[in-house]
C-alpha cells in the first residue's frame, strides 16, 4: 500500500521539470503525455492525521481512512490523477464539502479520495443569458450571494446551502424545500464539463437547449460520481421573486394536515415551500430556537408562496381559506420578515433541535405518493413501539419527501445497529405504497440494501450495464449506489428481523 | 380507451430479436418525419393505451405509451391541470410515447422546463426483452441512474415505452399575449432582459417584424406585468400559441425550403445567415427556412454555442442532428449497447452509428 503512496507522489511531483516529465512520458506508454509539463500543485495527504478528516461524510456511523487523499487545483491534474488510477486499478472517490447523507464519499481502504475543494471559483455569471459557470466545489449558497447583484439566485437549496458545493449538488441531485416549484438540481443545471474514468474531458449538456443525442446530462445528474468526475457546472439563474410570504397551520390530526397539503394543490396554487412537521419535531425545534411554533400541535404545516407582490396577495388569502377549511386549529401569517425568517428558522433547525433532545439522531429520506401520509405515519409509530426508538417526522410535503429522524443513544451496544434496522423497515415500507428509498440524499452506502428491494435483479442489471458503459473497470466510487446482483440475493435471503441498512 | 399489449409486445420483441429483426417503433405516425428516415419492421405501440394513474391533488399521471395526448390533456383539463411543458402534436393521434421518445417541448419550455424536465418515471421494453420500471410516481427520487430522462429524447433507440409518469400542473388563473412592433435585435435584448426580472412571462415569439409574450398566472400579476411589458393585446392569443407556434400551422413553417431548428445561448445576437426566421423561447429556438448548405448553417450555430437540426425537409438520410465529439459518441455506442446489444430499435433514427 505504502509503495502505491510513494508511487503516486513521485509521479505527481515528477511533472514539475520537463526533464522528469519525459521520463515520465517514456514509462507511460498507453497514452498521450500532454501534462507532462503542468507544473503540479496537488497536495497530497497521506498519514493517518491528515487523512482523517476525511474518513467519513455526513453519514457519520459508516467511516473508512482512504489510502491517500489528493487536492488538486487544475482540471489538467485530476486528468492526471484519473489516468494513472485507471491504469493502476485504483479506485477513486470524488468528494466535494463531504456534507453529503448517505455515505456517498466514504473512502476505500485501497482507494484515493479526490477533493475538488479547491475547485472554488465562479467563473462567469451572465445576466444576459441568466446562467452562472461555476467551478465544482463553489459553495451552493455563494452562487446565489454572486447573483443577487444581477436580481437573480440559483433556485435549489439544500439545508447544507451554506457549506455544500454544487459538484456535490450535481452528484446526489440535491433538492431543498422548495423542489415543487422550482425543481432539483436536474432542472436547474444546463451543463458540466466531465472527466472520465480514463481522464478524457467531455463536455455534456450545453446553454443551447435540448442537447442533440442522449440526455447524458440527466444521467449525470444524481450518479453519485459513479460515472465520471465533474470539474465545471453552468448553472441556470432565475429572477429573485419580488415576495414571499408564509402561512403557518396548527392541526390536531397529521391526517388533517396531510389532506391540507393536497387540497393547496388541487385549487391550483404551487406553493415555493410546503413543510410539515409532527408533534415531536415541533417541540423539540421550538425548544430550540422559539420560533412560535403551537406546541400542542399534533402537526404544523409551513406554506410559503412567492411571486409577484399582488400574487402574493391573491394567493395567501386562499391558502389561509383553504386551511382553515381542512381543520386547521390555527393559521398564521408571518407579519414582517422577522417573524417569516423565525417560522422557517424552526423548520431549518428541526434537525439540529432533534439532536439537542437525543444524544444522536438517524435521517432518513424515503419519498411516498402524499396520499399514503397518514398510513406511512401509522405504521413507522408503529415501528418505532416496536423498536423502543422515537421517531420524529420532518416532511417536505408538497413533494412527498418524508424525514423520519430517529433517536437513538450510539453508546448503547446494539442501539445504532437497531435503528439502522428500523430505518430500513421504513424505508421499505416507502417503497410498498409506490414511493422510493430515497428523495434526494442518494443512495450512496446507506440504502444500498435497499435498492434490492425497490428494483428487480434486471432492473438492478441494467442499472449495472449504464455503469459499465462509462466506467468498465469499476473504478469511480466503487460500492455505492447500485448493488451487485449477488449482494441483492444475499440481501433478499437473510431473515426478515436481521434485513435492515447497513 | 384502455387495453393492455404489454404480453403481446413482449412476444413480438422476442421474435423481433431471436431473428435479429430491427424494428421501428409506431404510435400514431406523427412525428415520423423527425430525425433520420425511419428503418426496421413496422412495432406498432398505438394499441397500448391506456391512463392507468391520475392523481391530481399529487400532481401526477401515469399512462400507457399509446394514450393520445389528446386523451391525457382532455382527462387533466377537467381538473384545471395541464402538461406545462405544452408537448407538439405534430397531427391527429399523437401519443404519450412518442412525445416523450422525441424529447419535443412546447412554446412554454425555458419558462415551465422541458418535457424530460417533467418525466418521473416509466416502465420499458429493452432489448433483452426484458419490462424494467425505472423513477416512479413521487416528485423527488434519487435511486438509480435516472433512466426515465436518458429515455426522453432517445427517438426509441434504447427502448420501447410501456408507461410514462409525469408531472402535470395546474391551468394558470389568468392569461394575455401582448404584441410589440420590434426588429428581431430588439426582441432579443428584451425577451432576455424580462425573462431576468419577476414576471409572469412563460411564452416568447418574435416573427421578423413582432415581438409576442404570453403572461400566466394570478389575475392581479398578469394584469400588473401587462402593464409593465406593454403592447397590444391579441385576442385569440390560444390559437397562435398553440395552432400557429406549436403545431407550425404559422405560414412562416409553410414553405418549399427546408426547416432547420437553431438551439442558441438566448441572448446569442442574430446569425448572420440568409433566410427566413422566426424565433421562440427568448431567443433560444430559432427556426430558419433556408437552401444553405448544411455546414454552413452548423458551423455558424456552433461558433455561436449551439446546434442546428434538420427539423423538416432536406435528405432525411443523411446527418440531421449536430454531430457528436468522439468521446461522446462512444459514450452513446455504450449506452445502446448496454440497452439494446442487438441494435433491434430504430437503427439509425438519431445517428448512423446508434
Amino acid at each position: 500500500m505504502k509503495q502505491i503512496i510513494i508511487l503516486f507522489a513521485a509521479l505527481l511531483l515528477s511533472a514539475c521539470t520537463t526533464e522528469q516529465s519525459n521520463k515520465d512520458r517514456d514509462k507511460e506508454s498507453s497514452g498521450p503525455t500532454v501534462y507532462g509539463q503542468i507544473n503540479m500543485s496537488v497536495d497530497i495527504l497521506e498519514q493517518e492525521e491528515e487523512v482523517g478528516p476525511y474518513e467519513c461524510d455526513g453519514l457519520s456511523a459508516y467511516r473508512q481512512l482512504p489510502l491517500l487523499v489528493l487536492l488538486p487545483r487544475t482540471v489538467e491534474e485530476v486528468q492526471r490523477i484519473l489516468r494513472l488510477c485507471h491504469e493502476r486499478d485504483i479506485p477513486v472517490v470524488a468528494r466535494g464539502a463531504g456534507t453529503g447523507l448517505s455515505g456517498g464519499a466514504l473512502p476505500l481502504p485501497d482507494g484515493v479520495v479526490l477533493s475538488l475543494a479547491r475547485f472554488n471559483r465562479i467563473l462567469d455569471i451572465d445576466p444576459a443569458n441568466r446562467t452562472a459557470r461555476v467551478q465544482p466545489g463553489v459553495r451552493n449558497l455563494a452562487i446565489s450571494e454572486a447573483a443577487a447583484a444581477h436580481g437573480l439566485y440559483y433556485a435549489p437549496d439544500p439545508s447544507s446551502q451554506i457549506a455544500c458545493t454544487i459538484g456535490g449538488n450535481v452528484a446526489e441531485n440535491s433538492g431543498g424545500v422548495h423542489c415543487l416549484k422550482y425543481g432539483l438540481t436536474v432542472h436547474n443545471v444546463l451543463a458540466i464539463k466531465l472527466l472520465l474514468v480514463h481522464g478524457e474531458l467531455v463536455e455534456i449538456g450545453g446553454e443551447a437547449p435540448d442537447s442533440p443525442g442522449y440526455d447524458l446530462l440527466a444521467l449525470l445528474i444524481g450518479s453519485e460520481g459513479m460515472l465520471g468526475v465533474v470539474v465545471e457546472v453552468t448553472v441556470r439563474l432565475l429572477p429573485i421573486p419580488e415576495r414571499a410570504q408564509v402561512v403557518l397551520a396548527g392541526f390536531d390530526d397529521v391526517e388533517k394536515a396531510g389532506a391540507a397539503v393536497g387540497e393547496v394543490i388541487a385549487a391550483g396554487i404551487i406553493p415555493a415551500g410546503l413543510e410539515m412537521m409532527d408533534g415531536p419535531a415541533i417541540k423539540a425545534a421550538e425548544d430550540f430556537v422559539h420560533a412560535g411554533y403551537p406546541t400542542d400541535a399534533a402537526a404544523i404545516l409551513l406554506c410559503e408562496v412567492d411571486g409577484t407582490n399582488q400574487e402574493v396577495s391573491e394567493h395567501i388569502a386562499r391558502v389561509r381559506d383553504l386551511l382553515i377549511a381542512a381543520g386547521a386549529t390555527e393559521v398564521r401569517t408571518a407579519k414582517d420578515q422577522a417573524e417569516r425568517l423565525r417560522f422557517w428558522q424552526g423548520r431549518k433547525a428541526a434537525f439540529p433541535a432533534v439532536g439537542r433532545i437525543s444524544p444522536d439522531y438517524y435521517c432518513m429520506d424515503g419519498t411516498i405518493p402524499r396520499r399514503h401520509l397518514p398510513e406511512v405515519l401509522r405504521r413507522t409509530a408503529e415501528l418505532s413501539r416496536e423498536y423502543g426508538l422515537p421517531v420524529a417526522n420532518v416532511f417536505h410535503a408538497g413533494d412527498g419527501n418524508l424525514h423520519p429522524l430517529i433517536l437513538y443513544d450510539a453508546n448503547r451496544p446494539g442501539e445504532l445497529e437497531r435503528t439502522e434496522e428500523l430505518g430500513g423497515k421504513i424505508l421499505e415500507l416507502c417503497v410498498e405504497v409506490g414511493g422510493t428509498i430515497t428523495g434526494e440524499h442518494g443512495v450512496g452506502i446507506e440504502k444500498i440494501r435497499q435498492m434490492c428491494v425497490q428494483f428487480s435483479p434486471a432492473e438492478l442489471q441494467q442499472l449495472n450495464l449504464v455503469k459499465q458503459a462509462f466506467d468498465p473497470k469499476g473504478l469511480l466510487n466503487p460500492g455505492k449506489g447500485v448493488p451487485t446482483p449477488r449482494r441483492c440475493s444475499e440481501y433478499r435471503q437473510l431473515p426478515d428481523r436481521e434485513r435492515g441498512t447497513g | 380507451m384502455s387495453q393492455d399489449q404489454t404480453t403481446e409486445l413482449l412476444e413480438r420483441l422476442r421474435v423481433a430479436a431471436a431473428a435479429h429483426t430491427p424494428i421501428q417503433i409506431q404510435g400514431s405516425g406523427s412525428k415520423a418525419f423527425l430525425g433520420r428516415a425511419p428503418a426496421g419492421e413496422p412495432f406498432s405501440v398505438g394499441g397500448h393505451c391506456g391512463i392507468l394513474n391520475y392523481q391530481p391533488k399529487e400532481l401526477v399521471v401515469t399512462a400507457r405509451s399509446g394514450t393520445t395526448l389528446e386523451e391525457i390533456e382532455g382527462t387533466l383539463a377537467k381538473e384545471g391541470q395541464m402538461l406545462a411543458f405544452e408537448p407538439p402534436y405534430f397531427g391527429p393521434g399523437a401519443t404519450l410515447g412518442a412525445s416523450i421518445a422525441c424529447g419535443l417541448s412546447g412554446p412554454a419550455r425555458p419558462y415551465a422546463g422541458s418535457a424530460r424536465d417533467f418525466v418521473l418515471g416509466v416502465r420499458v421494453l429493452t432489448g433483452k426483452a426484458e419490462t424494467l420500471r425505472f423513477g416512479g410516481e413521487v416528485m423527488k427520487n434519487v435511486a438509480g441512474y435516472d433512466v426515465p430522462r436518458l429515455m426522453t429524447g432517445a427517438f426509441g433507440t434504447l427502448g420501447v415505452l410501456l408507461e410514462v409518469s409525469l408531472k402535470v400542473m395546474p391551468v394558470p388563473a389568468a392569461e394575455e399575449t401582448l404584441v410589440q412592433e420590434r426588429s428581431t435585435a430588439e426582441a432579443i435584448v428584451l425577451m432576455n432582459q424580462w425573462a431576468g426580472r419577476p414576471l409572469p412571462l412563460t411564452a416568447t415569439c418574435h416573427d421578423g417584424d413582432r415581438l409576442y409574450l404570453r403572461l400566466s398566472g394570478a389575475e392581479t400579476s398578469v394584469r400588473q406585468a401587462a402593464s409593465v411589458i406593454g403592447g397590444e393585446p391579441l385576442s385569440d392569443h390560444g390559437t397562435f400559441w398553440r395552432s400557429k407556434l406549436r403545431e407550425q400551422g404559422h405560414g412562416f413553417f409553410h414553405r418549399d425550403k427546408a426547416l432547420w431548428r437553431i438551439s442558441l445561448p438566448a441572448a446569442t445576437p442574430r446569425l448572420d445567415l440568409p433566410g427566413n426566421w422566426l424565433m421562440e423561447w427568448g431567443g433560444a429556438q430559432r427556426w430558419l427556412r433556408t437552401d444553405l448548405d448544411a455546414s454552413a448553417i452548423r458551423k455558424a450555430a456552433g461558433a455561436a454555442g449551439g446546434h442546428a437540426t434538420l427539423f423538416r425537409g432536406g435528405d432525411r438520410s443523411g446527418q440531421v442532428f449536430h454531430s457528436l465529439s468522439p468521446a461522446l459518441l462512444q459514450l452513446h455506442r455504450n449506452l445502446k449497447q448496454a440497452f439494446d446489444p442487438l441494435g433491434l430499435f430504430n437503427p439509425g433514427r438519431i445517428y448512423p452509428e446508434l
